[in-house]
């Protein structure tokens, strides 16, 4: 109820807006923090970035936890698997904070990228406070997310499913695309929905590995930060709330919650 | 029996060949998952267009073979040959070989229609062609129609058809079935037999049918071979096998039989050879009836009687020691006649053509079986 709630009043918030003499908010519904969304191409920078980062992050970790996924369920043995399990679950019994702050230090000019690269005589990469370096980190911090459903998904199918394509004359690069990735949709979906969702929300990677602001700081800013303007953060954080929307309905489209 | 000779170079023998060729012939085929032995040295030829059941209990080896001859496994030694050409390294999409799963393995994201073509989808046949083959293989399924349901909306006997016809459509040289009534209802598994064994009939394929269930294979099926620990006991006709087992373990796996030894198989043949005999062959002599001309007898006391409505099993104890079951058809007796019978001391009579005597003493662990036709 109180979930159900404060999203109401995030909603309803968005349309009211900031009175520019008294700073006081004007309780009288209108479109014009949408208006400044718009018109602003700073905003709209930090909207495409947000979500470009995202989806780049996404991709790449559906891209690294299918195969690792699929050895592990169908491929490893006991032992191995338990030791792939344990290694993608292990960063998630470490904070958060001390998991980017780490990834600040690999990065780092001076860090153990660069070392590493000097000490095999190759050119040193310069990465720390990009944009490259918040698609790293992310791409590592959500890779667990993605991992399991996506194992769990496979995991379930059952081995003759895979003898029976095999049996009706379908090679594996057949079986994998008519039989493997159809049913194995549905746990790739949800997997790419927490890291989707995880990056497009998150407002503290951003700005300590990287050096750029998100929806998220944006929003930070209006509603406890300097810029103080709670209807225009209202307004911004929508954005990603229409985005997954948008996302999830087309995950709908695609048959991805049939089997579920 | 004229046994082909295995003959690798020729693909494609001359038609006066074609029916002498072995569908699937196995040699000397071994296999081992780590210590355990599933299959210890089988030679085995199915003809063509027959229907062929591999019998026996869980862990005998015959689910085993199927799979070495579908190319799920590869035998630790020994070769399998699909109608004169070695097979035995090729990969399941490179034999002409189609399994229907104990479990059905139907896609659940397909329909029924698109499991059904999926062997041609994979194989690039058009589509207009591929529908037709489908919908006809639904056809000799009696499925037509089904085309667009999921496999979730058919019962478990709709499901066991889609997979027989899922198989069918790719007019394979061999049909394997693994166990595929197992999970349906005694009645519905009746009807499937006999159901079955008429499409194959009605199509000419080669089917090799596995199943523990003695009586689905002797109902089904052309020849038979039994199977017991890796090893098979015998291979023959239904009719070959049931009347004459070559083995204890034969005797014993496939309907009821009662066998004798020592004391009581000498009083009866003359041999302490161990014999079997089936209990629908025994009959019980009226008190002053003498046993006729052929026939061997033995005295006993009725122990147990069983009324089962259309036939009667009685449970004699011997004189000479063992115990011999008796079935008996209900022809002018009620039930209260027949279980007047327990306790009174009775004798039983057999034609001695009726008793076989058996190669091995001991059932079941004696050494391999030949691997041929019963004699």
């Amino acid at each position: 109820m109180v979930y159900l709630a404060a999203l109401a009043i995030l909603l309803v918030s968005a349309f009211w807006r900031l009175d520019p003499l008294s700073f006081s908010v004007v309780h009288r519904l209108g479109l014009t923090n949408f208006q400044i969304l718009w018109r602003e191409s700073v905003y709209r920078k930090i909207a495409v970035r947000t979500v470009g980062i995202s989806a780049g992050v996404t991709i790449t970790d559906v891209l690294l936890a299918f195969p690792l996924a699929y050895y592990a369920a169908r491929l490893a043995g006991s032992r191995l698997k338990a030791a792939i399990l344990l290694s993608v679950t292990l960063p998630l019994w470490s904070s958060y904070l001390v998991r980017i702050y780490a990834w600040r230090l690999i990065l780092d000019r001076q860090g153990l990228v660069n070392w590493t690269l000097h000490k095999l005589h190759l050119a040193s990469v310069d990465i720390s406070f990009t944009n490259w370096a918040i698609w790293i980190a992310f791409t590592y911090l959500w890779l667990p997310f993605v991992f399991f459903p996506i194992y769990a998904s496979l995991e379930r199918i059952p081995g003759s499913f895979l003898e029976a394509s095999s049996d009706m004359g379908a090679k594996w690069p057949m079986t994998l695309r008519r039989v493997i990735l159809p049913l194995a949709l549905p746990g790739i979906v949800a997997g790419s929905i927490f890291s989707f969702s995880l990056t497009l929300g998150d407002y503290i990677t951003p700005t300590t590995v990287g050096n750029t602001q998100f929806i998220g700081n944006v929003v930070y800013n209006n509603v406890l930060g300097v810029a103080s303007n709670q209807p225009f953060g209202a307004a911004f954080a929508l954005v990603p709330v229409a985005v997954m929307a948008i996302y999830l309905l087309a995950a709908r489209r695609v048959g991805a919650f049939e089997a579920l | 029996m004229a046994r082909p000779t295995p003959d690798t170079e020729q693909r494609t023998p001359p038609p006066e060949r074609a029916r002498l060729q072995a569908a699937v012939r196995l040699e000397g085929v071994h296999k081992r998952f780590g210590d355990v032995t599933a299959v210890d040295g089988v030679t085995l030829d199915v003809r063509q267009g027959e229907f062929f059941s591999m019998l026996g209990p869980s862990g005998s080896g015959k689910t085993t073979c199927l799979r070495m001859i579908a190319g799920f496994e590869t035998p630790t030694s020994g070769t399998v040959l699909l109608l004169g050409r070695d097979v035995t390294r090729l990969a399941p999409y490179d034999r002409d070989v189609n399994t229907v799963f104990q479990d059905y393995a139907l896609f659940p994201h397909m329909t029924v229609g698109q499991n059904v073509e999926y062997g041609l989808r994979v194989k690039g046949v058009a589509p207009e062609e591929r529908r037709g083959r489908a919908a006809e293989a639904l056809r000799m399924v009696r499925l037509e129609g089904f085309e667009r349901r999921k496999p979730s909306q058919l019962s478990g006997g709709q499901r066991q058809r889609v997979a027989l016809a899922r198989a069918l459509v790719n007019q394979p040289a061999v049909v394997l079935l693994d166990e595929p009534l197992g999970a349906l209802d005694l009645k519905l598994r009746q009807q499937m037999q006999i159901e079955l064994k008429a499409i194959q009939q009605r199509i000419g394929l080669t089917f090799i049918y596995v199943t523990h269930d003695q009586e689905e294979a002797l109902t089904m099926s052309d020849r038979l071979a039994v199977m017991n620990a890796g090893r098979i006991e015998q291979v023959g006709t239904p009719a070959e096998v049931y009347e004459k087992p070559s083995t204890g373990f034969v005797a014993g796996f496939v309907g009821v039989s009662n066998t004798l030894s020592g004391d009581a198989a000498r009083e009866v043949t003359g041999s302490s050879a161990t014999i079997t005999v089936r209990p629908e062959k025994i009959r019980m002599l009226e008190r002053d009836e003498r046993p006729g001309d052929g026939e061997c007898s033995v005295t006993g006391h009725v122990r147990d009687v069983v009324y089962l409505g259309a036939n009667t099993r009685y449970t004699v104890d011997l004189d000479p020691g063992g115990e011999l079951v008796v079935l008996q058809q209900n022809l002018a007796r009620s039930s209260m006649e027949a279980l007047e019978v327990r306790g009174k001391r009775v004798r039983l009579a057999w034609d001695r053509l009726h008793s076989r005597t058996l190669a091995r003493s001991e059932e079941g662990t004696g050494p391999p079986g030949p691997g041929e036709e019963g004699t």
